[in-house]
This record gives C-alpha cells, sequence and structure tokens, in this order.
C-alpha cells in the first residue's frame, strides 16, 4: 500500500538554492527571487524515488514530504 | 447546569459589558471595584474534571471567537490544550502589535481584572497552573498590571505573570509568542504543530487574545444565553474596536456585533469629512468602498462586503480627499519593515510590492507597474509561515480593487490629487 503525499517547503529554512527547481523542474518553478514555487497537487506514482532524490539534496532541509492525509 | 454563579449582580445585557464599570466610574477598575461589580473569579464551580467541561462547553454554546484577528472559536482551542498530552500553559496575547488597533491597551488599563480572572479560567478549563501575559516591552500596561497582581496576589489557583515581548508587527502571531516565550526569538514558527500541540518549551498552549479571556470571564459568570442575548447569531455578544482616521473622536469603543458600519462610526462622532473607504481589519486587513453605511459590523457581513482578510476588529476612516493608493503604499512599506525577514516570499516579496504600490501613487510607472504588482500579489499570497504576506497581498489587492478609478488615472499619469496632504493612517516610522 502506497500513501499519497505531498511536496512541501519550510519558508523559513529555505535559502534559494533553486536544486529543487533544477531536479524537479516539472514540479517546482522559482519565483523572482529564486524561491519554489510547489502546487498543492500530491506526487504522482512513480515520482517518489526523484521526489526523495531532491528531499535529501536540499541543502537546507527546507524540502518536505508530507503524507496528504494529515492535517493542514 | 451548575456553571453560572447565582449571588453575582447581572451586567448590561449589551453593550457596554466589558467597559460597563469604565462607563459607570470613568476609572480604571482596581480589584475592590471590580469584585463589587462582577464578584470574585468563579473558579470554584469550575473545579474538577467535569467542570472544566462545562466551562468550555459553555463557551462553546456561547459562540466566543478569537478577538485578535484571526476569529477561531475559542472552545475548539480550549478543547484541543486540554485534550492534548502534557501539562498546558495558558498565554494571554496583549501585544497588540497592530498600529491600527489600541483596544487591546484600553482594556488592560480599564479593566485588568476582567483579563486576568480570563486568564486564570481558561488555565482552569486547560488544567494549567501557569499563566503569562504577554505586553508590548516598555507599554504602560506593565506597571498597570503589575499592580493589578499584586492586588490579588495569592488569591489565585493560577500562577499568573507577565512577560515583555519587543515589539514586532507579527511577534503576537501566536507562534511566535511560544517560540519567544521558550527561547526568546518573538518570530513566527512554521506550523505545524500548533502551539496547542506543541507551544511552550514543548508543552500544549493556550494563546487567546486578551479581550478574548476577558469575554470569557464574563461568559464564566452570566453563561452562554446572556452573552447571546446581544449580538446576532453568528456572532454573538459585543466586540471592542478602534476607530480611526477621519472621524470626530478616534478612540476605542465596544459595539454589539450586527451595528450597522454607519452606526458604529457614529460612536466616534462619525465621519469628520465625506468618506472615500474604510480600512477594515487593521493594516492586513482590506479597504472597503463606499457605500459602507449599510454593512453590518460581523466578520461574516464584513467579509461578504469585501473585508476578505478578516483580521483585528479596527476602522481607519479615509476621507475622500485622501489618495488610498499612497495610503496602501505607505502601509505595504511598513509592511515589508516588520516582515521577520525569515521567509524569501516575504522579505524580497513585501518591499518589491510596497515599491510597485509606491510607484502607483506617484504616477509614471504606466501599465507595466500595475501588471508586476498583480503578478507579484498572486506570487506572494500564502508563501509564508506565518499569515503575514497574506495580510498585505489582501489589504494591497483590495485597494487595486477600491480605488480603481485612482490606478487608472494614476497609470495614465494623472497627477495625485492629494501629493501633499496630511497622511491618515497611524504608522510608526513611515513618512508620506
Amino acid at each position: 500500500m502506497t500513501r499519497s503525499v505531498t511536496l512541501r517547503v519550510d519558508p523559513t529554512a529555505c535559502r534559494a538554492h533553486g536544486l529543487c527547481a533544477e531536479m524537479l523542474p516539472d514540479l517546482v518553478r522559482l519565483d523572482e527571487w529564486g524561491y519554489p514555487i510547489i502546487g498543492p497537487e500530491a506526487v504522482v506514482a512513480g515520482r517518489e524515488r526523484d521526489v526523495r532524490a531532491a528531499v535529501r539534496a536540499c541543502p537546507t532541509l527546507a524540502l518536505r514530504l508530507r503524507r496528504s492525509d494529515s492535517s493542514c | 447546569m451548575t456553571t453560572t454563579v447565582p449571588d453575582l449582580r447581572p451586567v448590561e445585557v449589551c453593550a457596554p459589558r466589558l467597559l460597563a464599570g469604565w462607563f459607570a466610574t470613568g476609572a480604571a477598575a482596581d480589584h475592590a471595584a471590580h469584585v463589587a461589580r462582577y464578584g470574585p473569579v468563579p473558579v470554584a464551580a469550575f473545579r474538577h474534571r467535569a467542570g472544566r467541561a462545562a466551562l468550555i462547553e459553555t463557551v462553546a454554546r456561547a459562540g466566543l471567537r478569537g478577538r485578535g484577528g484571526g476569529g477561531f472559536p475559542t472552545a475548539r482551542k480550549l478543547a484541543a490544550v486540554a485534550a492534548a498530552r502534557g501539562r498546558p500553559v495558558v498565554v494571554a496575547n496583549g501585544c497588540e502589535g497592530d498600529p491600527a488597533s489600541l483596544k487591546d491597551r484600553a482594556l488592560l488599563e480599564i479593566a485588568p481584572h476582567l483579563v486576568l480572572d480570563g486568564m486564570v479560567l481558561a488555565a482552569t478549563a486547560v488544567g494549567a497552573r501557569e499563566a503569562v501575559l504577554c505586553l508590548a516591552e516598555g507599554g504602560l500596561q506593565v506597571a498597570r498590571i503589575a499592580a493589578a497582581l499584586a492586588e490579588r496576589s495569592g488569591t489565585d489557583p493560577v500562577r499568573v505573570r507577565v512577560t515583555e515581548v519587543p515589539h514586532r508587527y507579527v511577534a503576537s502571531e501566536e507562534s511566535a509568542l511560544a517560540r519567544f516565550l521558550t527561547r526568546g526569538d518573538a518570530r513566527p514558527a512554521m506550523t505545524p504543530p500548533r502551539p496547542s500541540q506543541r507551544g511552550v518549551h514543548g508543552r500544549p498552549t493556550l494563546v487567546d487574545n486578551v479581550e478574548t479571556l476577558a469575554h470569557l470571564a464574563l461568559i464564566a459568570r452570566y453563561g452562554d444565553e446572556w452573552y447571546r442575548g446581544c449580538g446576532t447569531a453568528g456572532a454573538p455578544g459585543t466586540t471592542l474596536v478602534t476607530i480611526g482616521g477621519a472621524v470626530w473622536h478616534p478612540g476605542v469603543y465596544e459595539i454589539e456585533h450586527g451595528t450597522s458600519l454607519a452606526s458604529v462610526l457614529d460612536e466616534a462622532g462619525g465621519p469628520a469629512a465625506p468618506a472615500r473607504a474604510v480600512l477594515v481589519g487593521g493594516l492586513g486587513g482590506a479597504w472597503l468602498g463606499t457605500p459602507f453605511a449599510d454593512v453590518a459590523f460581523t466578520p461574516e457581513d464584513l467579509r461578504a462586503a469585501g473585508a476578505v482578510g478578516g483580521g483585528v476588529a479596527a476602522l481607519v476612516v479615509l476621507p475622500r480627499r485622501a489618495c488610498g493608493l499612497a495610503e496602501t503604499a505607505r502601509v505595504l512599506r511598513y509592511l515589508a519593515a516588520e516582515s521577520a525577514r525569515q521567509c524569501g516570499p516575504c522579505m524580497f516579496g513585501l518591499p518589491a510590492i510596497a515599491d510597485d504600490m509606491t510607484k502607483l501613487a506617484v504616477g509614471g510607472g504606466g501599465p507595466a507597474v500595475l501588471e508586476r504588482l498583480r503578478q507579484r500579489l498572486d506570487v506572494v499570497r500564502g508563501r509564508g509561515a506565518c499569515a503575514h504576506p497574506d495580510g498585505a497581498t489582501a489589504v494591497a489587492s483590495s485597494a487595486l480593487r477600491v480605488f480603481a478609478d485612482d490606478v487608472e488615472g494614476h497609470v495614465a499619469g494623472a497627477p495625485c490629487g492629494s501629493a501633499g496632504l496630511r497622511t491618515w493612517l497611524p504608522l510608526p516610522g513611515v513618512g508620506t
């Protein structure tokens, strides 16, 4: 059983390194100041590996995965 | 029901409730005057598990909602904190960071014991032994509350202390207060977890506005039916409101929920000049254009009329001769400077938005500036850890909507008719 997850950023931790947009260009775009804009949609099946790799690569650990069924 | 205390004299059915003592005597209430009016704090009626549950249930039936700007149902917060693991802490928020609001300061000076009663009762309801009253650093209220606490020393079952919080617009956001009391850093934290789950030193923390707690102190005494005997079904009771700008008698007033905006402004002597718009909800609120006279003062009615941001109960009247865009640009510069500078979209986006609005107000930017401003409002909204950027985008968006004529004129290069005139919004540190 796989749980659906969404990609989130902790805006207080993000320092606009931009690796997430580099690694996940279809899921993350950057604003004019270099900070990621991520849609609210759940990560589609088959992309979990890429997404987890991007989460691990974030230099400030600002990129997170959140289970969609959790509150807020 | 055993939750109402029988031998207390009922206070006035409708407004003023919180300010009843002030209206009767013109003096701030010391503890003796407070007890003579309202009786002692009825903690004994709410002891033990059943009593605590009954108090929360009474607050739920009263329909009390938070008065700090969020409007969250108070009983739900009480229940969440009471149910969370660990010994809870109660935090009363009297910081009042929004310069358009003075009502918490007024309440703390006029009726400090209602706030302290509310803290003791809220602590009783959630099973806390400790309550902290957060006040703006260096404010007059600090000495006032210290004196009030000395008057009650030893009589409360809860330890109440005061903490001064350095001024910052976002410092009174509830996660910022919890973080300040834990680590001395008054900046908002990423939520979840909410303070109700994990707040001060990891303990479940009830953060309530001081006015909310004062209402709670009256509900505990007179019951939910009494509370609902005034106001509307959706917004029962009364509310303190700060009225400023172009009115004859700016100040803090207590009004019944559902009163028309015209009648609310009449409390302050009415508009001192023909009104162009009114800012509702503080600096992170929204402008309402004319005609607003018949809009009822409840969160729902104000939202339906266009004050989508919610926010604290504050009204600032803008006269016709003022420029709404110039005033909004000043608000945005203030909010940009008050960013906690933690989140990029807020740290960089707010100054950019303020700059666009300033260019728009000054004129000469042309349609490109307007287009860029609209885009930036969309990009920045919802991307902070707290609601600070959302307040800024809400007030900016409402300005573009309400002052659409001025936008058109300024974009076309027409000179601003109000240039060089006085400004209307109270913004410490911001020039014209």
